[in-house]
C-alpha cells in the first residue's frame, strides 16, 4: 500500500485557492477540514503546481509564499519555481 | 504585501549562488580545526555539497516571508487583546491549558534557538548552516510571540508570571527541560536527530492538531494565530531533519547504526514528552477536537509507518519503541491527568474532574480502557471532593533517571501494575519509568546520574528559599518548596472556587450586560 503524502493550511482565502489547485491536479486528493486548518492526503506523490494556483488565485504566484500558510507536511520535499512536490518512494 | 520576485534567476541558481556560494574552505586554519565537533560522534561525511535545502529557501526571501508572517500576527494580537478577546473563551477552565504551555514550551523554544544556533556553527556544509541559521531565528521567534501572546492573558487570570523562574525548577517541567539539556550537550548530529527530526519530523504533528486546531476551536485567537505562526515554519523545521536523516545515511554505511540509535533514542524520550500534550487534549480543551489517541495513531502510527517504511531502503528500522507506544496510547493522557489532580498544591495550573457529559466521550473514544481503569478513579476523587475529603498527595514524585518524567505510566502487559526498572551504578541505586529509558541510561550512565530531578534536589535541602537555614535539626524539606516555586497559591488546586472562575464569569456578565 502507497502512504499518503500530506500537506496542511491554515484556513484563508489563499490557501482556499491553493487547496483547489491541489486538488484538480492531483486526482484521489483527499481534504479533510478541521478547525481553522485544512489537510489534503494524496496517496504516494502530491504536487502543487504554480500555473494552477496563479489559475485559481487571480494573480502570479511564487510558490515560497506557501511558507506563510503551511502548517506540516509529509513526504520528501522538492521545490523548484513551477512545481512543489511532496513523495514517498515505498 | 510585496511579492515581486527577481524572475532573472530561477530558484535553483538562486539558492546555489545565495548559499552554497557564500561558502569557503578555511586556509588561515586547517578545516577540521574550525570545525572540530563534527567527527567525535563517529558520523562520516564525505562531500558537505550533497546537502541541499529541498526548500531552496536563501536569507533574502525568508527575512522577506518572516516579516509577512510577524506583521500578520502582530495584528491579530492587537485586535483580540483590543476586544477582551480572553472572554471569548470557552470557558475559563481553558485557560488552564495557556499555563501549562507557558511553563512547558517556550523555555524550550528559547533552548532549541540556543541548539540551532550552535549546530549551525558546527555544521561544515554551507546548506545545513544556513537552514540552521533560518531554524535558530525561526524558535527564537516562536519563544517571543508565545510569551507576548499569553502576556495578555498574564493581566487578567493566576499562574503565569513566574513561569521563567519554574522552568528550571519545578517538578513537572523537568521531564521537557532534560529532553532539551540532553540534546543541547550531545554532538551536532545527534542533536539534528533528536530535535530536527525525531521532535520536528516524527513527533510535532501531534502538537499541531491539539494547540493550533484546539486553540482556534475554544476561541482563542491570540493562541491560534501565534500558533499558526509557529507552525508555519514548522515544514522547514521537518524538511531540516529529514534532510540530516538522508545525508548521514547516504554519506556511509557505518553511519547506519549510529543514526539507528539516535532515532530509537529520541523517539522514545520524544513519545514521553507528548504525554501531557495528550492530556490537554483529552482533559483541559472543554471543546474537543480529537482524542490524543485518534492524534496518535494519525499522526504517529500512520505518517511515522509512512516515513520509517520509506526509510527501510537505507536499512533503518521501525523504532523499537514503537510496539510500546502503541500499547501504551489509550492509557498514558488519563495517568497523567490523574497525577496532576491528584497533587493540588503544586502546580501554577488548575485540575477538575471532568464533567458527565466529557466523561461519556472519554468512554466512547477509549472503549478498551476508560471505563474499565479511569473512570472509576475519577468518579471515586469526585464523590471524595464533594463529601470534603479531597484528595492530596503530599509526597514527592519519583522520577525517572532518563526522561525525569514521573513514574506513574504502566506496565505494557499489565495495566494494573506500575512499570519502574532500577538498577545499582557505582554504588547508588537509579530508577526507569521503562526498559527504553534503561536502555538510554546504559549507553551513557555518566551523562544520566547528573541528571536533575526536582525531588532529590528537595531533600538535599538543595530547593529553600534565601535565608532559610538548611542544616538547622529542625529543617523540613517540603515545607519551604512552594515558596521555592514561587508558586501563586490562588493557581493552585480545584477549578472548582478559584478565582480565576470567579472572575471570568463577572467579567463576561459584565461584557454580555450594561
Ligand atoms: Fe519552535
Ligand atoms: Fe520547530
Ligand atoms: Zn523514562
Amino acid at each position: 500500500m502507497t502512504a499518503n503524502a500530506f500537506i496542511a493550511f491554515q484556513k484563508n482565502e489563499e490557501s482556499r485557492a491553493i487547496v483547489e489547485a491541489i486538488v484538480e491536479d492531483n486526482p484521489g486528493a483527499i481534504v479533510v477540514e478541521q478547525p481553522a486548518m485544512v489537510k489534503v492526503d494524496v496517496p504516494g506523490r502530491l504536487v502543487i503546481r504554480r500555473a494552477t494556483v496563479e489559475d485559481k488565485i487571480g494573480r502570479s504566484f511564487d510558490l515560497q509564499e506557501l511558507q506563510i500558510h503551511l502548517i506540516t507536511i509529509s513526504g520528501h520535499l522538492d521545490e523548484t519555481d513551477d512545481e512543489f512536490s511532496l513523495s514517498w518512494l515505498s | 504585501m510585496d511579492m515581486k520576485v527577481d524572475k532573472k534567476l530561477g530558484l535553483k541558481e538562486r539558492y546555489a549562488l545565495m548559499t552554497r556560494d557564500l561558502a569557503w574552505e578555511t586556509t588561515y586554519q586547517p578545516m577540521d580545526k574550525v570545525f572540530p565537533q563534527v567527527t567525535y560522534e563517529g558520523i562520516k561525511i564525505h562531500d558537505w555539497n550533497a546537502w541541499e535545502d529541498p526548500f531552496r529557501l536563501t536569507m533574502d526571501a525568508y527575512w522577506k516571508y518572516q516579516a509577512e508572517k510577524e506583521r500578520k500576527l502582530y495584528a491579530i494580537l492587537d485586535a483580540f487583546n483590543q476586544n477582551n478577546g480572553h472572554l471569548s473563551v470557552t470557558d475559563a477552565r481553558y485557560i488552564n491549558v495557556l499555563k501549562l504551555f507557558l511553563g512547558s514550551t517556550p523555555p524550550l523554544e528559547l533552548m532549541a534557538a540556543r541548539g540551532f544556533t550552535n549546530v549551525g556553527r558546527h555544521m561544515v556544509g554551507a546548506g545545513p548552516r544556513v537552514a540552521c541559521l533560518m531554524q535558530a531565528v525561526d524558535e527564537y521567534r516562536h519563544f517571543q510571540t508565545q510569551v507576548h501572546s499569553i502576556s495578555n492573558y498574564n493581566k487578567y487570570y493566576n499562574g503565569m508570571n513566574e513561569f521563567a523562574h519554574q522552568q528550571s525548577r519545578m517538578w513537572y517541567l523537568s521531564d521537557g527541560k532534560s529532553f532539551f539539556d540532553d540534546a543541547i550537550t550531545a554532538g551536532p548530529f545527534e542533536f539534528m536527530v533528536a530535535i530536527g527530526f525525531a521532535f520536528e519530523y516524527v513527533l510535532t504533528n501531534i502538537l499541531f492538531v491539539p494547540f493550533i486546531s484546539g486553540a482556534a476551536y475554544n476561541g482563542d485567537m491570540a493562541a491560534m494565530t501565534v500558533g499558526f505562526s509557529a507552525q508555519s515554519d514548522e515544514a522547514r523545521h521537518m524538511t531540516l531533519g529529514l534532510e540530516c536523516i538522508k545525508f548521514m545515511l547516504e554519506q556511509d554505511p557505518d553511519n547506519l547504526p549510529i543514526v539507528q540509535r539516535w532515532i530509537d533514542k529520541w523517539t522514545w524520550r520524544g513519545t514521553r514528552k507528548l504525554a501531557s500534550v495528550g492530556m490537554m487534549m483529552d482533559y483541559m480543551l472543554p471543546k474537543r477536537i480529537m482524542s490524543f489517541k485518534e492524534a496518535w495513531e494519525m499522526y504517529f502510527e500512520q505518517n511515522g509507518a509512512a516515513l520509517f517504511n520509506d526509510l527501510a531502503r537505507y536499512g533503518v528500522k521501525v523504532p523499537k519503541c514503537f510496539v510500546q507506544t502503541v500499547a501504551e496510547k489509550e492509557h498514558v493522557t488519563h495517568q497523567s491527568w490523574i497525577g496532576f489532580y491528584m497533587k493540588p498544591d503544586s502546580t501554577p495550573f488548575h485540575t477538575w474532574i471532568p464533567e458527565k457529559d466529557e466523561l461519556d466521550w472519554l468512554s466512547e473514544k477509549y472503549p478498551n480502557t476508560f471505563d474499565k481503569y479511569y473512570r472509576p478513579v475519577l468518579e471515586h476523587f469526585d464523590a471524595q471532593e464533594k463529601s470534603g475529603n479531597r484528595f492530596n498527595n503530599k509526597t514527592a514524585p519519583m522520577n525517572c533517571q532518563v526522561c525525569i518524567s514521573t513514574i506513574k505510566f504502566n506496565d505494557p502487559d499489565d495495566p494494573m501494575k506500575t512499570l519502574i526498572r532500577s538498577k545499582t551504578y557505582k554504588g547508588e541505586k537509579f530508577h526507569f519509568c521503562s526498559l527504553h529509558c534503561e536502555e538510554i541510561f546504559d549507553a551513557e550512565p555518566e551523562k544520566y546520574i547528573q541528571a536533575y530531578i526536582s525531588s532529590h534536589q528537595v531533600l538535599q535541602g538543595n530547593c529553600a528559599p534565601e535565608g532559610v537555614d538548611t542544616t538547622a535539626p529542625d529543617f523540613e524539606p517540603g515545607a519551604h518548596i512552594a515558596a521555592y516555586w514561587r508558586l501563586d497559591k490562588a493557581a493552585t488546586g480545584d477549578f472548582n472556587g478559584s478565582e480565576d472562575q470567579a472572575n471570568f464569569a463577572a467579567w463576561r456578565r459584565q461584557a454580555t450586560s450594561n
